[in-house]
């Protein structure tokens, strides 16, 4: 549905995006990670046709973003960083001027804008001026305004950023829905738990390039290695760690505890148990170390820093 | 694109650049639709903004009052010194400055529109939608004329019924149908204007403070258009009209080719990049690749390859060649040189004359080359100030001067071609194709700015055809019209001497 291959952007002679090659399935929802500033907004701006790259090429829902970039923006809903609202209109107004663009009748647009604000927890609120919404709120007319010509696809950049957490979860989950509805999805964001819980894949930009690809757990295991466990014992360790190496990788030890990595904890953790005990240890307590996305971001990020 | 790929393209830069003018200026019907979207809801929300609505209600009904007062006053004063002409005189200037208050709102409007909406971040969510850049661009330029224009009508309106109500004054019909253009083609010069400026600034506080470069001509205009009015030439108003049209034209088109996705995007910040613009100079001029800089051949290869793509400016060149000839023959023909003038174009004359600049013929090849050089770079700098117009007027001015000579030649009797074959084409025939080489160079560089290459942003494309022009200049151009300097001062006084028998 979204394929890009070698894209690039140069402004100038600033580089903001090359080399970037990436796939989006219909129905998938990729979760484009980076540190401001790495390119996230440029890529998003090309892939909705409103930038033409330098570089390399891409296609949308079946079209190339240069050759069809009409095409792409009417089969396209995005978000933008900003929601960017005429703050004198009412809610209604502005969605019928939205909607009229993509060529859609008033009634149509008043039955779905009202179906949304509803859907959004705003009832009624489209009769005020959009001067008088709250932050989150002015975000969630943003996203309905992305969604109100049903597009099969979606650029949605930071669609929860400024608002609060009620709100911020509401817009979530009616990303899922959307996710659920097989729409293709890219969603750009600094909120890691929010990429990890609505992603079906992750991609790690910096510096105008992606540095990590693929779901949750694979980036967790490509970057952060095995499975790592904790386990507590009853009293002082004495060089029975020594006799630990041929069943696990020991990374750390403590007076009565050892952080250890196996590459199948199911197995390993057994056998551990039943040898510790043999020697008349007690254990205390047994846990895989949560190795959590923010680990993994920002082991690419500082990975790559001085690249 | 390299000089080398485009050599192979069967439609030239400059031939894309015309056929993309001619398109890109013929909006559809669903253009103006998708436009009126836009204005609609523009000038709905100008209605809702108070600073725009009191001034232009104000300017619509006090101002013509005032000005009614002052015009009734006026008539009065004047009456009693017998001076009624004064009055007849500054009454339609009264008329053409109500009409033009309420109208230079446009260009609050169009700051506003343009470069505001930018700056408030709603520009970008219009430019996901499959709204394309003309259609922004006309709606949005609509939406700034249309409130002003009203105003501006209806100031006019009130302030004509009052004067004929007050001093049984009413202007002539071609004096009303002049003001009501001027007033009109005036918002739009205005507007287009604005957008230029819109889209080179990132804010509406440095928009504003370039918009002095829109303001001051503006008000010299007026102060034109003043004198113009006092002295009771409406007719030479109907070439002030022409004038405005033709700048507005311009200007819509190059607001048209850079108001475009790219540049509106791209430009975040607004600053002087000298090194970068350099880079784009330089790598172009020298034709440096990848692989390094080109040798010497290569490199006339790639100046020679850039000739290909000055077809349509090398035929306008010719077009004016031909205009400025025929201009010069005609003018000839209205002012006749006094018969002593004439007297020195015969032959024995000319002869004599030529044996005097012999102890000048030293120093005459690097004065005619300095002299040649001069032009050429006089038409490059002021083409790009006036968008060529003045680069082609002063490419006509030799060729119209020699135009005039020979008619002066005919009519004093003697045989014009043997002037051309004898003073003209010795050196003519080298010295013309380096002017219209460089000049077709120079006019491809100046028109960049009207209409960008597709593929390039305005400054990159501005950049390289200046690289162009200056390669074509220095590597083809100079080295012909030192050739053509030594030709002309020691082949054609030659040529002339036996043409003449001397």
């Amino acid at each position: 549905m979204i394929e890009a291959v070698g894209l690039g952007k140069t402004f100038d002679e600033f580089t903001a995006v090359y080399d970037l090659s990436l796939s989006v399935q219909a129905g998938e929802l990729l979760a484009l990670l980076g540190p401001n500033g790495a390119g996230k907004t440029t890529t998003v701006r090309m892939l909705g046709a409103i930038l033409r790259p330098t570089t390399g090429h891409a296609r949308v829902n079946g079209h190339d973003v240069v050759l069809e970039a009409d095409k792409i923006r009417h089969s396209m809903g995005m978000l933008t960083e900003q929601p960017g609202l005429y703050l004198r209109m009412s809610g209604l107004e502005y969605l019928v001027f939205y909607g009229r663009l993509y060529g859609l009748s008033d009634d149509l647009i008043k039955k779905r804008a009202i179906n949304l604000f509803e859907r959004f927890n705003m009832p009624g609120a489209y009769t005020r001026r959009l001067g008088e919404y709250s932050k989150g709120m002015r975000q969630k007319v943003g996203l309905i305004r992305a969604m109100l010509h049903d597009p099969a696809v979606l650029l949605l950049d930071e669609p929860t950023s400024a608002m609060d957490p009620h709100s911020a979860k509401l817009v979530r989950d009616a990303i899922r829905e959307l996710r659920d509805d097989k729409r293709t999805i890219i969603l750009c964001t600094h909120n890691l738990p929010e990429a990890e819980s609505l992603s079906d894949r992750i991609a790690i930009i910096k510096r105008g390039t992606i540095v990590a690809e693929g779901t949750a757990i694979e980036l967790k295991q490509q970057l952060l290695g095995q499975p790592q466990i904790e386990l507590q014992v009853d009293r002082y360790l004495n060089g029975e760690v020594e006799d630990l190496s041929d069943l696990v990788t020991v990374e750390w030890v403590g007076e009565n505890t050892i952080r250890y990595r196996t590459p199948d904890p199911t197995v390993t953790n057994p056998q551990l148990v039943r040898h510790l005990t043999g020697l008349g240890l007690g254990v205390v307590s047994l846990y895989e170390v949560t190795q959590s996305l923010e680990d993994v971001y920002l082991h690419v990020v500082e990975e790559t820093k001085d690249v | 694109m390299e000089s080398g790929d485009s050599c192979c393209s069967p439609v030239s830069d400059s031939e894309l650049i015309i056929m993309t003018a001619i398109t890109t200026l013929l909006p559809r019907k669903n253009d103006w639709q998708m436009a009126f979207i836009v204005t609609r809801r523009e000038v709905r929300d100008a209605f809702r903004d108070w600073r725009i609505i009191i001034p232009i209600f104000l300017l619509t009904l006090a101002f013509p009052a005032l000005m009614n007062f002052t015009a009734g006053r006026m008539v009065g004063f004047v009456e009693e010194y017998g001076a009624d002409i004064i009055a007849n005189q500054l009454i339609p200037f009264l008329l053409l400055v109500v009409g033009f208050f309420p109208m230079s709102f446009s260009l609050v409007i169009a700051l506003e529109t343009f470069v505001g909406e930018k700056e408030r971040k709603s520009l970008e969510p219009l430019l996901a939608t499959p709204l394309t850049n003309m259609q922004l661009y006309m709606g949005k330029m609509m939406a700034s004329l249309v409130p002003p224009l009203l105003a501006s009508y209806a100031g006019m309106t009130v302030y004509l019924i009052a004067l004929k109500l007050s001093v049984d004054w009413s202007p002539t019909w071609q004096l009303f149908v002049q003001t009501l253009l001027i007033t009109t083609i005036q918002g739009f010069i205005m507007v287009a204007g604005a957008v230029i400026i819109s889209s080179q600034t990132t804010s509406v506080r440095a928009a504003n403070l370039l918009a002095s470069f829109i303001i001051i001509p503006m008000a010299l205009l007026i102060q034109f258009e003043a004198v113009a009015m006092f002295w009771g030439n409406h007719s030479g108003l109907w070439w002030l009209i022409f004038g405005l049209v033709l700048t507005a034209l311009v200007l819509m088109r190059m607001g048209t080719a850079i108001f475009n996705r790219e540049e509106l995007l791209g430009r975040d910040i607004d600053q002087i990049r000298l090194g970068w613009m350099w880079q784009q100079f330089w790598t172009r001029f020298s034709g440096k690749s990848e692989t390094g800089y080109p040798n010497p051949v290569a490199w006339y290869r790639q100046t020679f390859a850039i000739l290909g793509q000055l077809r349509v400016p090398i035929v306008i060149m010719i077009l004016a060649l031909i205009g400025g000839a025929a201009a010069g023959v005609i003018v000839g023909r209205m002012y006749v040189l006094p018969a002593g003038f004439q007297a020195e174009l015969r032959g024995d004359n000319i002869v004599r004359n030529l044996e005097q600049l012999e102890m000048l013929v030293g120093a005459l090849p690097y004065v005619i080359l300095a002299q040649n050089v001069r032009v050429l770079l006089l038409m490059a700098l002021l083409g790009v100030f006036t968008f060529g117009v003045l680069s082609i007027l002063i490419f006509m001015l030799p060729i119209g001067l020699i135009g005039y000579i020979a008619a002066q030649f005919a009519l004093a009797g003697q045989n014009p071609y043997t002037f051309l074959l004898g003073a003209i084409l010795p050196h003519a025939v080298i010295e013309i194709p380096a002017l219209l080489i460089a000049a077709a160079a120079a006019l491809r560089w100046h028109i960049t700015v009207i209409s960008p290459p597709p593929d390039r942003t305005l400054s990159e494309g501005f950049l390289i055809a200046a690289a162009d022009f200056v390669r074509l200049l220095l590597g083809v151009a100079v080295p012909l019209l030192v050739i053509s300097a030594f030709v002309e001062a020691y082949v054609t006084p030659q040529a002339l001497l036996h043409m003449y028998g001397g």
